[in-house]
């Protein structure tokens, strides 16, 4: 080896390689991130409604939509409110992601499943969940039968084309080794086509558990007799901003604790994926 | 003295509590064919990483040339762009830029697949592609990571004779990083050892080209590398290379 001085090296042209570097940002740093939008978007609320821009009549202050909650959560109309509307969107998300994902993976899976469903599904999928409000109507009256089977057609198709892609996208060499190793279809599906599939499982389910809080204030419009969309409706009535400010708030909220929910959902279900997506070095 | 491709003084990797690479000293020279050998988790490709400004280093002094590329130990080549698209891949369009590439093809022997899609080639071929790739950028410092690792004995010993002959050609330095003894031998003008996070040998190879596994020298040196691996057998091994 010829002994060189790093001096020597540095005026051969030699330069330092530049690694990107990792971003790394501590937990509490990341988090502190996260609500600095939230947090801006709820101080130009405060400063619009103290300096008068804002006036009561087009939307409450943020002090007033707080005594707003205090008052509807004294008198229980806001928790039976809660408890009846997530009720109608859980159940309607259970049967509608349910179906998606049932039909996703067969669709997915078995070249005849495509073949039969996946043209007859598009052409459903098609259709705005809205347009089947009235029919609903019809059919089923102005029954809890009704918000939850329109929350379970609007939930199933976005959980359908994503179980269809990520079963699809199996691994397929995976699939003959297993097969190989004499596992049965059920057994093939279980063990690797749905943890394979799982990211795509949970970015329909944050689709899904979307479309269900919209497809709740749609069925909760409607001649409604509680719920928030309820709520809603007889604050309209008295023009009540304070209480539509919450409404609408708590709207927000479900789908803020519904992508919170997916992301717990990742990790506790994937657990073999690098943290926060990103991938590990080689050594 | 020859002018320097790769200096590298005192440098360190940490990974938890476990130094990878605990203060190594490296140089090589420009044209210079340097084999890496190692053990898995030894660090040699934490190394590599390093000087293709893939990874960082904790401590120490780290100069490369500022034109390097890096063969992967898979092809690595983008499956929505053909053939020549990848080799070309960053390169400023146009005529001249395609013709390059189209020569680097020629010169791994891919000229006839220039417009195919990655996944219709097959492992070796995908793997001279991404060595096309490296050299259409005509680097200063090749890095090759274990890249004839993935391939089967023969197309290995192809490749060996390729890389070996384009290397002579365009005598970039050259960092390969192997578990392979053999290759080692008939590719490198030098070879490396890397074991607890330090260089335990760095020489040159004396063997007379062309380098035959039969030549008492390339035994000898074998033995010795396997010895610093950790691979201690009887003289002779009956498997002809």
């Amino acid at each position: 080896m010829s002994a060189v001085s790093t001096e020597q090296a540095r005026a051969a042209g030699l330069v330092a390689p530049r690694a990107r570097a990792a971003a790394g940002r501590p937990r509490g740093v990341s988090l502190a991130l996260r609500t600095l939008g939230p947090l801006a978007l709820l101080a130009a609320w405060q400063i619009s409604s103290a300096t008068g821009v804002l006036t009561p009549d087009v939307l409450a202050s943020p002090g007033q939509v707080v005594q707003a909650v205090g008052e509807l959560w004294g008198n229980g109309q806001l928790a039976d409110a809660l408890s009846t509307s997530l009720t109608r969107a859980a159940l309607g998300l259970l049967f509608g992601a349910g179906a998606g994902l049932v039909l996703g993976v067969v669709t997915g899976f078995f070249r005849l499943g495509e073949e039969l469903l996946d043209s007859a599904v598009q052409v459903l999928r098609t259709v705005p969940f809205l347009a089947l409000v009235p029919l609903f109507m019809v059919w089923f009256g102005i029954t809890e039968t009704a918000k939850i089977a329109l929350i379970g057609v609007a939930t199933s198709f976005p959980m359908y084309v994503s179980a269809s892609g990520g079963v699809r996208n199996t691994d397929r060499k995976l699939v003959e080794a297993m097969r190989s190793f004499g596992l049965s279809r059920a057994a093939v599906v279980r063990e690797v086509v749905l943890p394979g599939a799982l990211p795509a499982l949970l970015s329909g389910l944050r689709l899904s558990m979307t479309l269900s809080v919209i497809a709740l204030i749609a069925a909760e419009e409607i001649n409604s007799t509680e719920g928030i969309g309820y709520l809603m409706a007889q604050a309209q009535n008295f023009s009540r901003t304070d209480v539509l400010a919450v409404c609408i708030l708590i709207y927000g909220l479900l789908g803020l604790a519904a992508d919170g929910a997916v992301r717990v959902l990742e990790r506790l279900l994937m657990p073999w994926r690098p943290v926060d997506g990103r991938a590990v070095a080689g050594r | 003295m020859s002018t320097p491709a790769v200096h590298v003084r005192g440098l360190r990797r940490v990974f938890g509590t476990r130094a990878v690479l605990d203060g190594i000293d490296l140089d090589i020279a420009r044209g210079e064919f340097l084999a890496l050998l190692g053990a898995s988790g030894t660090g040699k490709t934490t190394l590599l990483r390093i000087l293709g400004a893939l990874d960082r280093a904790d401590e120490g002094t780290v100069l490369v040339p500022p034109a390097r590329t890096v063969v992967f130990q898979e092809p690595r080549l983008i499956p929505s762009r053909r053939v020549l698209g990848n080799v070309t891949v960053g390169l400023p369009r146009g005529a001249a830029t395609r013709e390059t590439g189209r020569r680097a093809l020629a010169e791994v022997g891919l000229a006839a697949h220039a417009d195919a899609w990655p996944a219709t080639l097959s492992g070796g071929e995908a793997q001279r592609a991404a060595l096309a790739r490296a050299l259409v950028r005509e680097p200063e410092l090749l890095l090759l990571d274990e890249p004839f690792a993935a391939l089967d004995a023969l197309t290995r010993l192809r490749m060996q004779d390729l890389v070996g002959d384009l290397c002579r050609r365009h005598r970039p330095a050259v960092l390969l990083v192997t578990h392979d003894v053999d290759e080692a031998i008939r590719l490198a003008d030098r070879v490396a050892v890397l074991r607890d996070g330090a260089l335990v040998r760095d020489q040159s190879v004396a063997v007379e080209h062309p380098r035959d596994p039969a030549d008492p020298a390339f035994a000898a040196l074998r033995r010795a590398l396997l010895a610093d691996l950790g691979v201690h057998r009887e003289p002779a091994p009956q498997h002809a290379n």
